[in-house]
């Protein structure tokens, strides 16, 4: 009798030491996932900003403007403007 | 000596404690014992709640999900609205303590003066902001100075990439990212995010560690994918913009529709405004005119006349009408040609636009059968394009239409309307006779309209509107080379008051390719100066706009590339509304 109590007071010590470690690397693995919570956060922030970025660059009142002053482009008036006659659309 | 001691205090603890004594002491103890269960009645009842909050306020901790508001996206994905975390540094003055190099090192970051920062700090206010709304990077770098009584603040900020081209359409927000204006206002429902919040156990540093309970999840704003095109927008935008300043006009307002889907294409006003930076703009430049503000139509009203005639039997294309005098006098009113053109076929009514034949023509109507037409064309309801406050326009009752009011009526007066209105309104002869839905909203497929008229009517009146941009028309400025047009000039007097006055309204509608429309262009410049006539100021536009646009959407050319007929010196057949 005395020995199985002996065995469940050992079991029981083990389990208890199991329940901290595990409550202890429980704690451990949340920190990690809030801290990778955290940076997707700032990664889905960067991305908008980037997005954002990308818009204000590629809009096309800017690209006309730097294409009439820094690389002096301009727009054929019609009369020098030539079209070429591909055939009807369906054979193309 | 110990044992002495001992055997002395023994003797004495022996002897018979005097009764009062003992009673004093009992009655001591049990006070400190009352007092003692009565602490614990209070700490267990009375302030439980208080103390099992600064309980938890030491290991848990409530943190806010943020949820961003959704973008605003062009048709293919472009952003036109986007909300990024932005900072603000506060602090309350009376608190606020720098030394000098803090304080210039701070104005360093803010891009300002240690002037300007006291000046802020001066104030007399208990609050004041020292930058709002700065990128978090330089707000971390101010914090990091270790100022003593500066504070930050996380905020959202919205951005326009598109600025005032876009400006209409996409509005914006105001206070606490809550839309404002335009479909921003409108959508604030779908795109808004609703934060969440969630309950945390803390460690010594303040990290979360455990998850007590989610309290509230976020609802993170969607995204809205808008109907527009930012090329066709930025096209229909810089044209009207040329146009409005080179007839020193008063405002404009340019449509593109997409005929199959229904789309707005592009939606275009001037005068604008940049969104991102609006301190200073006038409500005025904030109006989208195109959906908010009516205008008489004059002559584009036209074709909508010709086609209920058509529909009833009254008239064929070739019938020829009587206008030889130029002017039809109906009681005590005479309506007037712009110049005499002797007998008109019904085709040539629309070509040159004459108010009188399409006054004789109307006048064979019942005023039921025209209303009827002009209601189902979408005339006098709001065109429900998704944006907030379009306007319907006026369309009065037929039955308190007098018989100068009917003819006047046939030709675009005495009636109001709003640009995107009139657009969708030409669907009718864009198709199949069909009145087609119209969004703002990008749209996967074709739409069904609600029949108005005939196949067959809406072909013949495409092709009077095509003989109005060729030789001997309206319109030859509309012309494209490579793609037949259709379509309809419009020049009207200005309502002031209940006076016309000599300022005008010109305006183009039109519809390309021809034979199997695509586009609907609708083009408004008010109150031009010098030239006037719609063919002369809003059919330049509609021309480069379309022509532009076909190409760029790939749209099969229907016309030989020289089918474009220069105007000859006589000019253009002149309207007048």
């Amino acid at each position: 009798m005395t020995r199985i109590n002996l065995l469940l007071l050992g079991v029981l010590v083990l389990c208890a030491l199991s329940l901290v470690t595990s409550r202890h690397q429980a704690r451990r693995l949340f920190v990690d996932l809030e801290r990778e919570r955290t940076l997707a956060h700032r990664y889905e922030t960067e991305y908008g900003q980037l997005q954002l970025e990308q818009s204000t660059w590629g809009m096309p009142a800017r690209i006309e403007k730097i294409a009439r002053d820094n690389l002096r482009m301009q727009l054929p008036p019609s009369s020098r403007v030539a079209v070429v006659d591909t055939g009807p659309a369906d054979a193309r | 000596m110990n044992t002495m001691s001992a055997a002395r205090a023994s003797r004495a603890a022996a002897a018979p404690l005097p009764p009062m004594r003992a009673a004093a002491l009992f009655g001591a103890l049990a006070v400190l014992f009352l007092v003692l269960l009565g602490r614990s009645l209070d700490l267990q009842w009375l302030e439980n709640d208080f103390l099992q909050d600064q309980g938890k306020a030491r290991f848990s901790r409530e943190l806010e999900i943020p949820a961003h508001r959704g973008r605003i996206l062009d048709r293919f994905g472009e952003a036109l609205a986007v909300s990024t975390p932005v900072k603000s540094l506060w602090t309350f003055p009376a608190k606020f303590e720098a030394t000098a190099e803090q304080l210039s090192a701070l104005a360093r970051l803010l891009e300002t003066t240690p002037r300007a920062l006291q000046a802020r700090l001066a104030a007399d206010d208990d609050f004041a902001y020292l930058a709002r709304q700065i990128p978090p990077e330089v707000a971390d770098r101010a914090m990091a100075l270790r100022i003593k009584g500066l504070n930050e603040q996380n905020e959202y900020r919205r951005f326009y990439p598109g600025g005032e081209v876009m400006a209409h359409v996409v509005g914006f927000t105001g206070d606490k990212d809550a839309g404002q204006e335009g479909i921003e206002l409108a959508q604030q429902s779908w795109l808004g995010g609703i934060p969440g919040s969630r309950r945390v156990i803390i460690d010594r540093r303040g990290d979360a560690v455990e998850d007590i309970a989610a309290i509230r999840a976020p609802q993170a704003g969607r995204d809205l994918a808008l109907s527009i095109d930012s090329r066709l927008q930025y096209l229909a935008f810089r044209e009207l913009r040329n146009a409005v300043e080179q007839h020193h006009a008063h405002a404009g307002g340019l449509c593109i529709l997409d005929v199959k889907t229904g789309e707005i294409l592009a939606l275009a006003n001037w005068p604008t405004y940049n969104p991102n930076r609006r301190d200073k703009v006038e409500r005025e430049r904030m109006r989208n005119r195109a959906l908010t503000d009516t205008f008489e139509p004059g002559s584009t009203m036209k074709p909508f006349t010709i086609a209920t005639a058509l529909e009833a039997g009254i008239v064929k294309p070739g019938t020829i009408i009587h206008t030889e005098a130029g002017t039809l006098t109906i009681g005590p009113n005479t309506i007037h040609d712009a110049h005499k053109a002797g007998p008109l076929t019904v085709e040539q009514v629309i070509q040159k636009s004459s108010n009188v034949g399409a006054a004789k023509i109307a006048l064979q109507l019942p005023p039921q059968t025209l209303w009827n037409t002009f209601s189902e064309a979408g005339f006098g309801s709001p065109p429900r394009s998704g944006f907030p406050g379009e306007v319907s326009g006026r369309l009065r009752p037929a039955k308190t239409w007098k018989p100068i009011e009917q003819a006047t009526m046939s030709y675009g007066h005495g009636l109001s309307v709003n640009l995107v209105q009139l657009a969708r309104a030409y669907t009718i002869f864009a198709d199949d006779g069909s009145l087609k839905p119209i969004t703002l909203f990008k749209n996967d497929g074709n739409v069904v309209g609600r029949p108005v008229i005939k196949p067959e009517t809406a072909l013949e009146v495409r092709h009077m509107l095509e003989l109005a941009t060729g030789p001997g028309g309206t319109a030859p400025k509309a012309q494209i080379p490579g793609y037949r047009v259709a379509g309809k000039t419009g020049t009207a007097r200005k309502l002031e008051g209940k006076q016309y006055v000599a300022k005008y309204v010109a305006s183009f509608v039109g519809m390309a390719p021809a034979s199997n429309p695509r586009l609907i262009v609708a083009v408004m410049i008010d109150q031009p100066s010098g030239a006037y006539y719609g063919g002369d100021v809003a059919g330049p536009v509609f021309s480069s706009v379309t022509g532009a646009a076909l190409r760029m959407l790939g749209v099969p050319t229907d016309a030989p590339f020289d089918n474009v007929v220069p105007v000859g010196p006589e000019g253009a057949v002149e309207e007048e509304t």
